[in-house]
């Protein structure tokens, strides 16, 4: 048997056995979604690619349980989760069990002057958060303490609903809301300390009284 | 409803999670107020910077490594 390649004990597919075509048809597409999760999630490039090379074994082995219907997506992420969780947070004594201020919302909005100012420069603000380089966003969302870093990701990455999170991080929807909810907003706080730190704040137009 | 409701609400609103006749609700308060209708956008704005800042390519070496274990030929990107 060639090292590193599935046991599939005959040496062939078995009735009722994984496809490995048709499972590659469906699950590679996913590979980059899953492997940018995994980068943010593990903040290095060598677990980040060990965790999906793991997703994907682990997802093939699985498949034969994988039903037709089902959310192949919220699976894959199920099972990336559940191994970071599992294996590679295992490497740190405990998780961040952190509890975020709270921050008012629109904390970035308001930060630029949105709420106050009618006329605010609307284009000014985009151009702040085009200026923002990727790294920076990065690091900010990888900056999260890990259960608001992965709500954030799942919701706002990823697209998920709350109810396919709260099956995917095994929480209930309402843990599911709160972490999204204080993650985002801690994460336009550490935005906004950058840009604040870095001159990026919108330039009010003097000629429209701002 | 006042501006500090549809705040509270307007995330659930912004991730498509609130029942038809809430989000008429918010609907309706976003029509009729700009500030919140402007930090509404401003939302769906970061939200968009951030997916479009943290996109990430599968290195060609992982989908190599990932196609020999499951002993398939490599599917095109």
């Amino acid at each position: 048997m060639t090292p590193g390649r599935i046991d599939l004990g005959t040496g062939g597919t078995l009735p009722g056995m994984a496809d490995p075509a048709q499972f590659a048809e469906l699950a590679m597409p996913y590979m980059s979604a899953l492997y940018a999760a995994a980068l943010r999630m593990t903040r290095n490039p060598t677990d980040a690619e060990d965790l999906v090379q793991e997703t994907y074994l682990r997802a093939y082995r699985g498949f034969e349980g994988f039903r037709e219907g089902t959310n192949l997506k919220a699976w894959l992420y199920k099972i990336l989760t559940n191994t970071f969780i599992n294996q590679y947070r295992a490497k740190k004594r405990r998780p961040d069990q952190v509890e975020l201020d709270d921050t008012e919302d629109f904390y970035l909005f308001r930060r630029m002057g949105g709420l106050e100012a009618a006329d605010a420069n609307r284009t000014a603000e985009s151009e702040v958060l085009d200026a923002l380089p990727d790294a920076e966003v990065k690091e900010a969302l990888e900056a999260l303490p890990e259960q608001f870093r992965m709500a954030v990701i799942l919701a706002d990455i990823e697209g998920f609903s709350y109810k396919e999170i709260a099956e995917i991080l095994d929480v209930p929807i309402g843990t599911v809301m709160s972490r999204i909810h204080r993650g985002r907003k801690q994460l336009q706080k550490r935005l906004w300390e950058y840009a604040e730190r870095n001159n990026l704040r919108p330039r009010v137009d003097s000629a429209t009284g701002g | 409803m006042d501006c500090d409701h549809a705040i509270f609400r307007v995330y659930e609103y912004l991730d498509g999670e609130l029942t038809v006749w809430k989000r008429r609700a918010i609907a309706r308060h976003l029509d009729e107020c700009p500030p919140c209708a402007q930090g509404y956008s401003f939302e769906i704005e970061i939200r968009r910077v951030i997916v479009s800042k943290c996109r990430e390519e599968a290195p060609s070496a992982l989908r190599a490594k990932i196609a020999g274990a499951l002993g398939i030929a490599i599917p095109d990107a």
